[in-house]
């Protein structure tokens, strides 16, 4: 029991943080159709940026994690300007292959800048591991979970209950209908690139001080993050929540029962079957799924 | 109001329409009817910003906005509907109209995301609005219904709604009549008269029941395979030689 616990535990740190990736995807997907997979550099910068701030600069922890998650943001900005809108009218399929492109480039300049070591800083708060029914859980990991639930709320409020919000979940639903009403769509795009970044940057500072950060996560984490989004079916917020603890719980299970290096088969197990069996994802719906661009 | 002069728009080699120049007056509603692939919703189109035009210019109270793009004419005051229905689908009725206000909101991303007084104010004004504008319409009793799930009907007043939601003084209508029955369409001639007298809201309307047009409109323009065909009042168009021509010509059934 204790030790089923305990992979449980270390399941939900990860998940929280493949949820907070689908829901960076999703953000993003929603308002462009564009699937960014530059997604998981966002985190590594994140956690990057906030040991840089914390730790070389020796900034207090709350300026460190604002000055790393607005850096982020920027850079999510950044490459909207630079890489999405120059190409706007194109293809899709070629978009998609540009975020590839970004996500090596950002790697590239990441381990130019902080190499190929592994960072990490103090969690937030000092302090004895929880007990609970023999399982030690780590209060940085109740750290992690907080957080992201608190986002996902946060971001569940932005959509449904601010004007901007709304506006922007309109240029995802009907981007002509969107433009005509005085919807600036260009500008909630970038919009979208620079919430999404944000996103990733939170789940970055959150879970480095458990899991290190280094400069070449990001592919894993993309990959990881777009099973949590596609098995909650593409563009739904909840769905990928779901999708992204169940498959942070499932990878710890098959690394403590089965082999730790059968943990990231999982996940791409899980993205053929889904593919294979149940394209639209387990909790979006067909229909919603057919009526999308591609 | 509305100024279009000498417009001409080709796709690839076809010329969907050609030079053709107007002038809507304030405070009317103007019609403009032809047959179909005569230009009409291509010049809806030009005027609302989702075309730019290959000649002419569009002025609009004196502004040329020919080269604008569709939300800054709508900020200008220059709303529209779409002959297949254009809604948030999967947003609710009242949702719909909210995002119609936008425009007119100014709170940004800063106090939106911190919820600042200044954004929750704001999103209750908007939201009181938009109750009002829904009771306008008719549609109050389907607040909180998914757009989606709205018969064609309603989907047309709600589009309607959305489109008044944005303050605009010009409105440009495409086929609202399209899919509604004879009881739908007398109320709706009865509500576009309406948006014109109450609201002074000066009225653009692509239709093909000519009842309808014949019944509302202050001023007609005819529009036959991108050329200016005639223009004058209800009156002056039914008796126009070259109209029936053209309508004869054609196997749409319409009563002139």
């Amino acid at each position: 029991m204790s030790v089923f616990l305990q992979f449980l535990f270390s399941g939900l740190t990860t998940g929280a943080v493949y949820a907070m990736v689908g829901l960076g995807f999703n953000i993003i997907y929603n308002a462009t159709s564009i699937i960014n997979l530059a997604q998981g550099e966002f985190v590594v910068i994140g956690g990057l940026m906030m040991w840089y701030f914390s730790e070389a600069m020796k900034l207090p922890f709350f300026i460190s994690a604002i000055l790393a998650v607005a850096s982020t943001g920027l850079i999510g900005l950044l490459m909207e300007r630079l890489t999405i809108r120059p190409v706007k009218k194109s293809d899709l399929l070629l978009m998609i292959m540009i975020t590839i492109a970004v996500s090596i480039v950002l790697r590239g300049i990441l381990m130019f800048k902080f190499g190929k070591d592994p960072y990490t800083y103090a969690p937030f708060t000092e302090g004895e591991p929880i007990h609970i029914y023999g399982a030690f859980i780590q209060q940085q990991t109740l750290w992690v979970i907080g957080i992201t639930l608190f986002f996902i709320i946060l971001i569940f409020l932005f959509f449904n209950k601010t004007m901007l919000g709304k506006a922007m979940k309109a240029c995802a639903v009907n981007p002509v209908a969107a433009r005509i009403t005085g919807i600036n769509v260009d500008k909630m795009v970038m919009l979208s690139f620079v919430l999404s970044a944000m996103m990733g940057a939170v789940a970055g500072i959150a879970v480095t001080p458990i899991t290190l950060m280094e400069y070449d996560r990001g592919p894993m984490l993309a990959v990881k993050g777009f099973c949590a989004a596609i098995m909650g079916g593409l563009g739904r917020g909840r769905g990928s929540v779901i999708g992204g603890f169940i498959i942070g719980i499932l990878e710890s299970m098959t690394a403590g029962y089965i082999h730790s290096g059968a943990k990231d088969a999982v996940a791409l197990v899980i993205i053929l079957v889904i593919l294979f069996f149940k394209p639209a994802g387990i909790f979006g719906s067909k229909t919603i799924a057919d009526l999308r661009r591609f | 109001m509305l100024h279009i002069e000498n417009i001409t728009k080709y796709f690839g080699g076809l010329t969907a329409l050609e030079d053709i120049s107007f002038f809507v007056k304030e405070g009317i509603i103007e019609a403009i009817i032809g047959p179909n692939g005569a230009g009409k919703t291509t010049l809806l189109n030009i005027i609302s910003g989702i075309y730019a035009p290959d000649k002419g210019s569009v002025r609009f109270k004196g502004l040329e906005i020919n080269n604008t793009s569709p939300y800054q004419i709508a900020k200008a005051g220059i709303s529209r509907t779409f002959q297949h229905v254009e809604l948030f689908g999967n947003m609710t009725v009242l949702e719909n109209i909210m995002v119609g206000r936008y425009l007119r909101t100014k709170a940004g991303l800063f106090a939106c995301g911190f919820r600042l007084p200044s954004a929750s104010a704001e999103e209750r004004a908007i939201k009181r609005d938009s109750e009002q504008i829904l009771e306008y319409i008719g549609l109050s009793h389907r607040r909180n219904e998914k757009a989606s799930s709205l018969p064609i009907g309603e989907e047309r007043k709600l589009e309607i709604g959305r489109a008044i939601a944005t303050e605009p003084s010009l409105l440009l209508l495409d086929e609202p009549a399209s899919g509604l029955n004879e009881v739908e369409t007398s109320d709706l001639s009865f509500f576009i008269k309406k948006l014109r007298d109450q609201k002074n809201i000066t009225i653009i309307l692509v239709e093909h029941d000519m009842r309808l047009v014949m019944d509302i409109s202050d001023s007609i323009v005819v529009l036959d395979f991108g050329k200016m065909l005639a223009e004058g009042t209800p009156q002056e168009i039914q008796n126009n030689k070259l109209v029936i021509d053209a309508y004869l010509g054609e196997d749409e059934e319409v009563c002139l």
